[in-house]
């Protein structure tokens, strides 16, 4: 294996990591707080046919982008509703979500373009298309750091560096910021926020208004920022679940959650390009096992394999006001 | 009461009637879905030039998911409609056990052999086609690197791919193809962004001319190597349009063909059944020259594929069947 192989195999790692990352990051914001969402799936799906959608009818990929989160973020409203203030079942609520995500996208795309629920196909400044970054191609022929550079660190779309840099600020946010105090003692202790005079309800949907704008990124990211360029039915295609297990796998924290994600688009990433590996003429692992790596990995991460992992406290339980 | 019970009557009547009156022709699209702009679109574009011609009116139905095949088919057959076309290799389960139910009802499927007598199976020799189109991307290639991108894992994509190496290594025996597939289950004919990265992955690898047949995943597939600046090389449909001058050709398919033949056969009260084998000598394959991809297409290569059409009609290239003993001589 070659050095170029190996940053081939990093490059496509990280495109294929983006919509996880971005994704489990909209979960630790809600789950910090106490809200389980199993929505993300759901919101995700929805976020890339609306930013799919509002690309093809504007031309204009920021557009798309607004559209994309502004449904995710009233999904979650959606999600918070049924959750906050009606003190319903997080996951039946987040369940739900996804199914009314997975009905609408095909019937609405169905109405708006007649082609069986697809997006027309986006063109020219509809998508996102990759950036070069400063110096690519002059630094391009130093050793070593040069190809890491020019072939790994630029040449990505804009919705791949926001993905990289909500990392520090999820950090940053989370455990830099009054708000984020609180946002984190609401998941864990709300009565004691609630004796501090701060709004547990109000605390727990900006959560889940967060979530919602970066789960809608992640949505934007599959139907602009790829070579999909378009919408087409189910093309979340179980992310959303995936990103739900890098969470845990992450403990919650938000720099974990940057090596989980990478890991899980490691894993696809070696799915993809190698299909049938040959274990030292020994046997040879079928491309089956190779595609269900990812999977594989999630199963043994919620068996527990990892250590203990655990959920903020208050994770799933309405907030009942003391009488 | 008298007259409710004669106007039941009369509706029961009526209803019995429509049940056994023979109804227009019906359709069944794969689960790639019906606007894939490949193989499922080539038959909804025969049926809409069978729609356009004789003015008859046809049922159709987007599979969404495994289990509606056979609940699909008896529900045309129930309703009176003849024939019910289906496209795609995966019904041939379904039909087996639909077909005899049915006896007075004619099937048409497509992409597989379903031996009942009312069955018309229609099939194609996707390996001259592909042959074809492997000798345009051997000469348009500069790398002598050259892609193929499969859909789901089964003989039919193989025969795809044994056809293309076959007239690449015939063009030029040093050129090199990568082969991927993009999963082993049907929704690698719905999976765009994989597509997508498989392709980016067999252009870093050099690949500059990338070959799919995946339905719509490969809507992917060409969007990959358009951004790339590299040629691509449509399937089943004229998918030219889809980047005009990054499309090199495609390989057509035609399913509209069938399709309409099958409608019109079946309206017409000539329909036959059994095998119906489509390939260059009667236009079932070909390739796509059009004004999108005329300047891609230089005098030379299309010597070299008319000859070569010529050739195998006249049964002096033989073009290897993958499906014939499931092994290929190139690979």
């Amino acid at each position: 294996m070659t050095f170029e192989v190996i940053l081939q195999l990093f490059d496509s790692s990280l495109r294929l990591a983006t919509p996880f990352l971005l994704a489990c990051l909209a979960g630790l914001f809600s789950e910090r707080a106490g809200i389980f969402d199993i929505g993300l799936e759901g919101k995700m799906l929805a976020g890339a046919f609306c930013a799919a959608a509002m690309a093809a009818i504007s031309g204009s990929a920021w557009i798309g982008l607004m559209a994309g989160m502004g449904i995710s973020v009233l999904l979650s409203a959606l999600h918070g509703l049924a959750s906050i203030t009606l003190r319903g079942n997080q996951l039946i609520s987040g369940v739900a979500i996804n199914f009314l995500a997975s009905g609408l996208t095909v019937l609405v795309g169905q109405n708006l373009f007649r082609l069986g629920g697809q997006t027309p196909q986006l063109k020219g400044n509809a998508r996102f298309s990759e950036i070069t970054l400063p110096f690519a191609d002059t630094l391009r022929d130093v050793p070593l750091i040069g190809p890491v550079y020019h072939d790994l660190i630029s040449g990505h779309n804009i919705l791949v560096y926001i993905g990289l840099a909500a990392v520090p600020l999820t950090w940053w946010v989370l455990f830099r910021t009054r708000f984020g105090l609180r946002l984190r003692a609401v998941g864990e202790n709300p009565g004691a926020v609630d004796t501090a005079g701060v709004s547990v309800v109000r605390l727990r949907y900006e959560a889940v208004i967060l979530c919602g704008i970066l789960c809608g990124i992640a949505g934007a990211y599959l139907s602009l920022g790829t070579s999909a360029a378009g919408f087409v039915r189910e093309m979340s295609a179980g992310k959303g679940f995936i990103a739900l297990a890098a969470l845990i796998f992450a403990k919650w924290q938000p720099l974990n959650a940057l090596y989980a994600c990478l890991l899980f688009g490691f894993l696809e990433a070696i799915g993809t390009k190698y299909q049938n590996v040959d274990v030292w003429g020994l046997f040879i692992l079928p491309v089956q096992f190779m595609q269900a790596l990812p999977y594989i990995l999630t199963v043994v991460i919620l068996a527990g394999f990892v250590g203990k992992a655990i959920p903020p406290k208050a994770g799933g339980q309405p907030y009942v006001k003391e009488e | 009461m008298k007259t409710f019970k004669s106007w039941f009557l009369a509706a029961a009547g009526l209803s019995l009637a429509t049940a056994v009156q023979a109804q227009g022709p019906a359709i069944i699209y794969d689960v790639g879905g019906k606007f894939d702009k490949s193989f499922n679109e080539a038959a909804y574009n025969g049926a809409e030039k069978f729609k356009a011609e004789t003015g008859i009116e046809y049922r159709e139905f987007e599979m969404q998911s495994e289990a509606q095949r056979e609940q699909a088919l008896r529900r045309f057959a129930r309703a009176g409609h003849n024939p019910v076309v289906m496209t795609g290799f995966a019904f041939a389960t379904a039909l087996e056990a639909v077909a005899p139910d049915f006896p007075d009802t004619n099937f048409a499927i497509i992409d597989m052999v379903v031996d009942q007598p009312n069955v018309r199976s229609v099939v194609f020799k996707e390996q001259e086609g592909s042959y074809l189109v492997g000798i345009l991307a051997a000469m348009a290639s500069k790398s002598n690197k050259i892609g193929f991108v499969g859909g789901m894992d089964i003989p039919l994509i193989r025969r795809f791919a044994c056809g293309f190496v076959q007239g690449v290594k015939a063009t030029n025996p040093d050129a090199e193809v990568f082969q991927n597939m993009t999963g082993t289950t049907a929704s690698a004919w719905n999976d765009p962004v994989r597509g997508g990265e498989l392709t980016m992955a067999q252009i870093n690898q050099g690949a500059d001319v990338i070959y799919h047949a995946a339905g719509g995943t490969g809507r992917g597939v060409l969007q990959a190597a358009a951004d790339a600046g590299v040629l691509g090389i449509g399937v089943d449909s004229n998918q030219n349009h889809l980047h005009p001058g990054s499309v090199l050709t495609s390989m057509l398919k035609r399913v509209d063909v069938a399709v309409y033949n099958a409608f019109k056969d079946g309206t017409d009260g000539d329909f036959t059944t059994g095998f119906s084998v489509l390939g260059l000598d009667n236009d079932g394959v070909g390739y796509a020259l059009d004004e999108n991809n005329a300047d891609l297409v230089t005098d030379d290569m299309r010597m070299a594929v008319d000859s070569a059409a010529e050739q195998i009609i006249a049964g002096k290239i033989a073009v290897h069947d993958y499906m014939s003993d499931e092994s290929c001589p190139v690979m």
